[in-house]
């Protein structure tokens, strides 16, 4: 994974609250075998109106979203993370997540940044003309208008963000202790270990179900 | 001084700790996963884009169930038929392209063992007693019935396995859920489990891993456990474990993944270790008599919604809870139902028997034993057979099943997820009504506007009978 230290750039402006994963890609997207081009597929709903801030030009691109409370709430997929990163989002900045989601958006390299509802309304209104900086070195959300905003984050989360360490990379650096673990279950229990290849090969107990 | 006496999920935990953290979390080990298309290809891509392996493509098998038509997979020359719908194809070569790319044993779309993952796991032998076993859908905990630590992960925590063969995993709380007597004349497991979840409801076991106890559950085949444990998940908990026993033991022996020989042996003893000890605490404990279960069917569009089949549909105001009030009105809605109406006067469109819930020899000898002799009735659209596996449809066809459903009118499918869930070609259209023996009535899940009534295979097959929702025990014996 990426390691994210800042992001800054433009912002969607859109402060929308309880944006639920069906609202950020929807179902009829789940089939498809890529964390890749579900952008095109992000904020479908949305996208349909005319006058969208999504198909806007002047927000084009950018890699932070602005949203209310709860955001991703609904279903689990995992899509609406990859939707958005798909779409060039780096950042969201909302005052609430549902859990799932902000897991979701971790794994994915993508920071959510937890804001009261005050500084979203502020930087919805900063967010319209100017540029919004997400620094994670100093946890804070600063505008060019000497708007600063601290945040918290879990710090295991921000160390790995920061060092762009995913939990995959986490475990495997684990490695020894799995080894060893490995080699110890199977001296105690045999016959956990497969034979593979077995796929294919005739059925010795054939017809029993 | 003697140890604490220890639940079933407790020395299983115990004996699967890699590591453990301050924080209470521990890397736990995974004996076994089971892979199928729909969840697994952006896991594989993850391993793909970071230079990673499978740890253990030894402990891993694929098989694809959900996309899978049902219909003929291929042509009177033995050729393969392509799949209509471009992303299902898409899926499943993805899913043979990752097993051949990462060196994983696979059950094809046209091999005698392909079939729905959480039949086809413990059919090979693969699931045993006292693993911990993942799979990339919720319904994994069927695989409890077999004494497994089961349960269902999302799509970073399949990557996550893949990878490293272990999952960070907090332990839970622990729930046993007791049934004792008897089961009464023409109730299944089925019946059990939907009134379980009745009792318990929806959201009853979140946050637990529920282990069924009590002489209901021991004296069910392994089959009819594995329908129990299957539906854990919609009354909330992961995992829904059975302790191994006797049944547990002859029904795994000489399967083609399980132990042998000197192995067998060594495993035996072990599994003998593993049932919950006397005196040990669970978390909570729930209690049912079989003398309060009879044929049990949903009437909403959540599992807890849960009737005798000789019963009404009930009065959203007859729910002291408010929320619950307005969620049942919204579910009769949908079920284009009036409160008071007669369970059994409720004709119904489709019969679906299939899904990991209710598709294995069991449950088609059930159906059979009652279709027998009869035909589909007159108003009954379609009616699907959906066996759970290759070797379930083979060994119901060496029985003559096959020929007694459609010689009463029903069709004879291939092996997959089917009607279970609105992904592959079998559907049921908008405003249609299903007597259905899988496991979810939720909105849509058998299709947009469909609406589902959960039931056993012996009550589907005597609602395909009569065209309406039926007591099983009325055509049970008489014909
Ligand atoms: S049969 Fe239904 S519940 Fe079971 S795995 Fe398939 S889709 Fe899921």
């Amino acid at each position: 994974m990426e390691a994210v230290k800042k992001v800054e750039g433009k912002a969607y402006p859109w402060g929308a609250k309880n944006i639920d994963t069906d609202i950020i890609i929807p179902a009829h997207w789940l089939k498809t075998i890529s964390r890749e081009g579900l952008g095109r597929g992000a904020f479908e709903s949305v996208r349909a109106q005319p006058g969208n801030i999504f198909d806007d030009p002047a927000y084009a691109g950018s890699p932070i979203l602005i949203a209310g409370d709860n955001f991703g709430c609904g279903s689990s997929r995992e899509h609406a993370a990859w939707a958005l990163a798909d779409m060039g989002i780096k950042a969201v900045i909302a005052p609430s997540y549902s859990d799932i989601f902000s897991g979701n958006a971790f794994k994915n390299g993508i920071v959510a940044v937890v804001l009261p509802q005050e500084a979203i309304d502020r930087l919805v209104e900063v967010a319209k003309t100017d540029a919004v900086t997400i620094d994670l070195e100093t946890m804070t959300v600063t505008t060019p208008f000497q708007d600063r905003f601290a945040f918290e984050m879990d710090p295991f989360r921000r160390d790995c963000l920061m060092q762009g360490l995913d939990e995959v990379g986490l475990t495997l650096a684990r490695d020894t202790a799995i080894s060893k673990y490995e080699s110890s279950a199977a001296e105690s229990r045999p016959w956990l270990v497969r034979e593979s290849s077995n796929a294919g090969v005739a059925v010795e107990a054939g017809g029993r179900t | 001084m003697a140890s604490k006496p220890l639940t079933l999920y407790e020395k299983i935990w115990a004996a699967h700790v890699v590591e453990r953290r301050d924080d209470g979390t521990c890397l736990i080990y995974i004996d076994r996963h089971l892979v199928h298309e729909v969840t697994s290809p952006q896991a594989f891509e993850g391993l793909r884009m970071a230079g990673r392996r499978v740890r253990r493509p030894d402990l891993t098998l694929a098989v694809p169930d959900h996309n899978l038509p049902t219909t003929a997979r291929i042509d009177a020359a033995g050729n393969r038929l392509p799949i209509a719908d471009i992303e299902s194809a898409q899926q499943l070569a993805a899913l043979e392209r990752n097993v051949a790319e990462f060196g994983i044993d696979y059950f094809g779309a046209t091999a005698p063992e392909q079939g729905i993952v959480h039949v086809v796991g413990p059919e090979q032998g693969f699931t045993l007693p006292g693993t911990t076993l993942v799979c990339g859908d919720s319904h994994t905990s069927a695989h409890g019935a077999l004494g497994a630590l089961a349960f269902g992960i999302g799509t970073s925590e399949v990557e996550h396995v893949l990878a490293t063969q272990t999952l960070l995993l907090k332990q839970s709380k622990t729930m046993e859920i007791r049934v004792d007597g008897t089961l009464g004349y023409g109730v299944s497991a089925k019946d059990v489990v939907l009134a379980i979840i009745g009792k318990t409801g929806a959201a009853g076991g979140t946050g637990y891993v529920v282990e069924y106890t009590g002489d209901v559950i021991r004296d069910l085949s392994v089959e009819g456990r594995l329908t129990v444990s299957n539906m854990s998940i919609e009354g909330g908990a992961r995992s829904g474990l059975i302790a191994p026993d006797e049944t547990t033991y002859a029904y795994l022996k000489g399967r083609p993944m399980a132990p042998q020989g000197e192995n067998w042996d060594r495993a035996l003893a072990w599994w003998r270790t593993l049932p919950t000890d006397a005196g040990a605490q669970y978390d909570k404990v729930v209690q049912l008599h079989a003398s309060d279960i009879s044929p049990s069917l949903t009437w909403g569009t959540s599992p807890e919604d849960v009737v005798p089949i000789t019963g009404v549909v009930p009065d959203p105001e007859s729910f002291a809870d408010p929320a619950k009030r307005i969620a049942a009105q919204k579910s009769l809605d949908y079920m284009g139902l009036t409160p008071g109406t007669r369970m059994q006067d409720i004709a119904v469109e489709n019969i679906f028997i299939g899904s990991c819930t209710n598709s294995r020899i069991e449950d088609l000898r059930a159906a059979a034993s009652v279709v027998k002799g009869r035909h589909v009735a007159d108003g009954v659209r379609q009616a699907l057979i959906v066996p759970g596996s290759g070797l379930v449809k083979r060994q119901a066809e060496a029985e003559g099943l096959d020929r007694i459903f459609t010689e009463a009118g029903f069709e004879w499918r291939e092996p997959g997820c089917s009607m279970c869930l609105a992904m592959n070609p079998d559907k049921v259209p908008p405003g249609e009504r299903c007597a259905s023996t899988s496991n979810r009535n939720f909105v849509g899940r058998q299709g947009p506007g469909a609406r589902t009534h959960l039931v056993s295979p012996a009550m589907a097959a005597a609602a395909a009978v009569t065209g309406k929702l039926t007591d099983v025990r009325d055509l049970m014996g008489a014909q």
